[in-house]
């Protein structure tokens, strides 16, 4: 269909819509924001006849690529260290996208403009696609990488591991509560508009760069839709800014929309660009560097600051804190320990650093190595099982820390912690923003107005308090992180293949795991305000083992 | 380490790349096979019963995606409904399940099949309008027929478009797996897309007939013809009922068959003919093989599912009667008040009569093939 007939047929099918007179319109999903009728016009103009042909030919294209890769053996050239992650990655990220797609009818039950609803409808088949693209990509990656262990049991390690739960909660902020702050606020004007690029540009540049040119084909095939998508949030942000009644709401949602996907996205996607890659040319831009353009210049400078003019108050404070935290505080360097720290409740290998990574890290992270590189030597040393146990169980003299209750990474940048009697229970946060949402934004009313419509956090927060006092063997046996010999662990603190090289339960029997915030709440209140105090000044880590 | 790019350095140096390195290929033998160990061949995705002994590539890229606290989701879903709901509450509906994830799509849907299904339905639609078109098969066809597209081929549009966007969309949000989640998705699809093929084609006979096709009648019909009042009542009521699993049963079990089926097949399949028209019958044609040939499949299939279950089949046969008792006067009525139409046409081949008697039949059919009585009284 040529450009200028798709524009009029466009125009055509706006005459679908109409108002119901049978029945009084009640929306199942609800917001407490208001709306005027009518308003922002769809600037995409597309129509399902030119729609549909014009993905097809998108995926023409995958899957010649697919079918390239696997004739030209791409996985002889790719880097295991960086295919480990993708265990995770992969594990997450096909959730949140079809969370996307359950998204859609938040608003168009929400928002009286049928003129968007269209543009979500595409959208929501738009999620699909990439949902179910990228199940498919990680198949691909099961069968033809050297181990297949990590990705044979993908949604099930994604739905009962602590890593796959920071990422869950990216998707369910889609889906459930406010339809605002879920569709518009949360996936729309923030995630979709400032995190696809680091997650769908940055990271394809990042596995070409370890001989995976298969990712980069679909991700940037998932990329093209995401310009669709952000004119969709566009649209609907500029109807609720034309309302004053919403400002505080807008402010409340941006805040914590802002720093949950900063301390979720950041943590994983930080980690696994950084500690994922085998390249280390001094040119190739650092998460840092990225998040810098990415998200600091293009995001924040050149898409919200603008909107200021429309009234929209931009929480200037919390993008500086997040940005802060990556750059100054070595926010995801903390993350990534912690994940090495885990690695026998993962179900991916996660590969020791060498004196060529220190020398990468140093450079683009100054004071790097003094507060990561002996502990990451460690790491290496105990990397083959000879005798000791997993590092977590060693003593380094880390302290294996309090998990946030709101963005579940734990409270890494330990002086930030806050810690706090909510609900009827002790709970800790990694930083103010993460207390606010707890105790401020997820809350019945907000600035003295009443928010009938805003979602709850739920659910057992705390990964550790389901196995407190439990044998780690017992714990990797029940979330099924076990090789087909009954004793070999998915996960492994390096990325050799040899049999004898392998960590087993065996390794791991004898050794409790606990639970901090189990242990926190049982503590009398001096206990407790020590244990906090020391906490929050860290640790340092042995020069010996 | 390859030796013959040292330090990362592209050979282009000099021919214009300037002093930008690039990342090198390194050979890492790390394709399946290299080496042998604990899992090195457990190369398919083990954590859901496939339906026969294989998974399917529909299983594989579906199964799981939308976790589940009944299965793997140990720390359940982290965030909830105001009301106190589950993120996704298998209380949405009132079916019960002893086992929500056995329902399989018969139409494997995933991404690939979508846009290939889709666009097939596409060019069938405009392969049909363009052939019509280089033929010049419009100077045949007798002008009387044109006010009946306008108006009430026309108003079919928004019925699909009421359904797709406001009753499968919903939907597509509520079920407690991706299976049911994705089908409904795919349907949504079908009824957004018939429903611009419709405005389309309509856009095109405008072009075609100029002054001698009202392009904008129908919604007006829609709106005010008594003829049409009692289907939008219906769509309405489908639009604001919040049960996914009712909305769905009572669109594609009650709505499409008797009412849906009754204009497709039976008014313009019939009519258009008579009348020098082959052209709406094959656009029309394309939307009635999607919905006899997918929706009702997987719908069927959905609801067997739920009828045959072990613990709750006979409670969910009691439920689906009584959805029956609601719609079925919803739908009786739209069909009914349909009957008009059926005298406006210069040639009328068949009476309304005997076009409700075949959908009837069929509709009647289709709750035999599920086990589920007709209510009393309610298809006379
Ligand atoms: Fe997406
Ligand atoms: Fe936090």
């Amino acid at each position: 269909m040529a450009r200028k007939s798709v524009s009029k047929a466009h125009a055509k099918i706006q005459e679908l819509s109409w108002e119901p007179t049978f029945v009084e319109k009640d929306p199942k999903y609800k917001t407490d924001y208001t709306f005027k009728e009518g308003g922002q016009k769809d600037p995409m103009k597309q129509v399902l006849q030119s729609y549909f042909p014009m993905q097809e030919e998108k995926d023409h294209r995958v899957y010649g690529a697919v079918d390239a890769a696997i004739r030209g053996n791409m996985w002889r050239q790719v880097q295991p260290r960086w295919m480990e992650w993708q265990k995770l990655f992969l594990s997450i990220i096909p959730f949140p996208e079809i969370s996307a797609a359950r998204a859609m009818p938040l608003l168009t039950e929400a928002v009286p403009n049928p003129e968007i609803h269209n543009g979500l409808a595409f959208q929501m088949i738009d999620e699909v696609r990439h949902s179910t693209i990228q199940m498919n990509l990680k198949r691909e990656y099961m069968r033809n990488y050297i181990d297949p262990a990590g990705f044979d049991i993908t949604e099930k390690a994604f739905s009962n591991n602590y890593a796959g739960t920071i990422g869950r909660q990216f998707g369910e902020g889609f889906t459930t509560g406010d339809a605002l702050t879920a569709c518009n606020i949360y996936l729309q004007v923030v995630a979709e508009t400032a995190f696809t690029n680091t997650l769908f540009v940055a990271m394809p540049s990042e596995a070409a760069a370890n001989g995976d040119y298969l990712l980069p084909t679909v991700f940037l095939s998932v990329q093209s839709d995401e310009s669709r998508h952000m004119n969709n949030g566009y649209g609907t942000l500029l109807m609720a800014l034309a309302n004053d009644e919403n400002k505080d709401l807008i402010e409340r949602d941006l805040i914590y929309s802002i720093w949950n996907q900063h301390a979720v996205v950041d943590a994983a996607i930080g980690t696994i660009i950084d500690y994922g890659s085998k390249d280390r040319r001094k040119d190739r831009d650092s998460y840092a560097e990225m998040w810098k353009r990415w998200y600091y210049d293009d995001y924040y400078r050149s898409y919200l600051v603008p909107l200021e003019k429309y009234g929209l108050k931009v929480p200037h404070d919390v993008v500086e804190d997040a940005w802060r935290r990556i750059s100054d505080d070595f926010y995801h360097h903390h993350v990534a320990q912690f994940f090495a720290t885990g690695w026998p409740v993962n179900y991916w290998r996660i590969d020791p650093m060498t004196d060529e990574d220190f020398e990468w890290f140093e450079n683009k992270y100054p004071g790097w190595y003094d507060k990561f590189g002996k502990w990451w030597e460690h790491y290496s040393s105990l990397s083959e099982p000879n005798g000791h146990n997993p590092i977590a169980f060693e003593n380094t003299g880390y302290v294996y820390p309090h998990r946030c209750w709101s963005c579940m990474v734990p409270c890494l940048i330990r002086e930030d912690t806050i810690m706090d009697y909510v609900d009827g229970q002790w709970r800790t946060y990694c930083h103010k923003w993460c207390h606010w949402q707890d105790t401020v934004a997820y809350r019945e009313e907000y600035k003295g107005r009443p928010t009938p419509a805003m979602g709850k956090m739920t659910g057992k927060r705390e990964w550790e308090s389901l196995y407190h006092g439990w044998d780690l063997a017992d714990i990797q046996h029940d979330l099924g992180y076990v090789r087909s010999d009954g004793k070999t662990l998915v996960p492994q603190p390096h990325v050799q293949f040899e049999q004898d090289k392998m960590w087993t339960t065996d390794h791991c029997k004898g050794i409790e795991f606990q639970s901090p915030n189990v242990l926190l709440n049982e503590m009398s209140d001096e206990e407790r305000e020590k244990h906090m105090e020391e906490y929050k000044q860290g640790f340092t880590i042995n020069d010996t083992l | 380490m390859s030796e013959l790019a040292p330090e990362g350095r592209a050979f282009t140096k000099g021919l214009g790349r300037g002093d930008r390195s690039i990342p090198q290929i390194m050979l890492t033998d790390a394709e399946a096979g290299a080496a042998e160990f604990a899992g090195s061949d457990s190369r398919s995705y083990n954590y859901f019963e496939p339906k026969k002994r294989r998974a399917t590539k529909y299983e594989d890229v579906t199964l799981d995606v939308q976790p589940d606290p009944e299965r793997y989701l140990t720390q359940s879903w982290i965030l909830g409904w105001a009301n106190g709901d589950l993120g996704y509450d298998p209380k949405w509906t009132k079916i019960q399940s002893s086992d929500w994830h056995a329902f399989r799509d018969p139409n494997e849907e995933w991404e690939k099949t979508i846009y290939i299904n889709n666009s097939n339905s596409v060019r069938q639609v405009t392969n049909a309008i363009e052939n019509a078109q280089s033929e010049n098969v419009f100077q045949y066809w007798n002008k009387s027929w044109l006010p009946i597209i306008a108006k009430h081929v026309s108003a079919w549009a928004h019925a699909d478009y009421g359904i797709g966007m406001y009753v499968f969309l919903p939907a597509q949000r509520a079920a407690p797996t991706n299976m049911h989640n994705n089908a409904i998705a795919v349907n949504c699809m079908h009824k957004l897309r018939t429903s611009q093929d419709i405005m389309l084609y309509n856009m095109e006979l405008m072009d075609v007939f100029g002054d001698e096709f009202d392009g904008e009648v129908h919604k007006e019909t829609w709106l005010e013809d008594p003829s049409w009042q009692g289907v939008r009542e219906n769509v309405e009521r489908l639009m604001n009922a919040k049960d996914w699993a009712e909305t769905t049963f009572a669109s594609n079990i009650v709505f499409e068959p008797l009412v849906g089926d009754l204009l497709r097949s039976q008014f313009v399949a019939r009519f258009a003919p008579p009348h020098g028209d082959s052209l709406t019958p094959s656009v029309i044609s394309v939307s009635q093989a999607e919905f006899t040939e997918r929706d009702l499949n997987y719908t069927r299939d959905m609801m067997t599912e739920f009828l045959e279950d072990e613990t709750h089949g006979e409670e969910n046969k009691q439920l689906m009667e009584g959805w029956l008792e609601e719609w079925v006067p919803y739908s009786m009525q739209a069909a009914k008040g349909l009957e008009p139409i059926w005298s406006e046409p210069e040639v009328q081949p068949v009476s309304f009569e005997d076009s409700f008697e075949q959908v009837k039949n069929r509709f009647e059919g289709i709750l035999s093939d599920l086990g589920l009585r007709v209510p009393e009284g309610a298809t006379r």
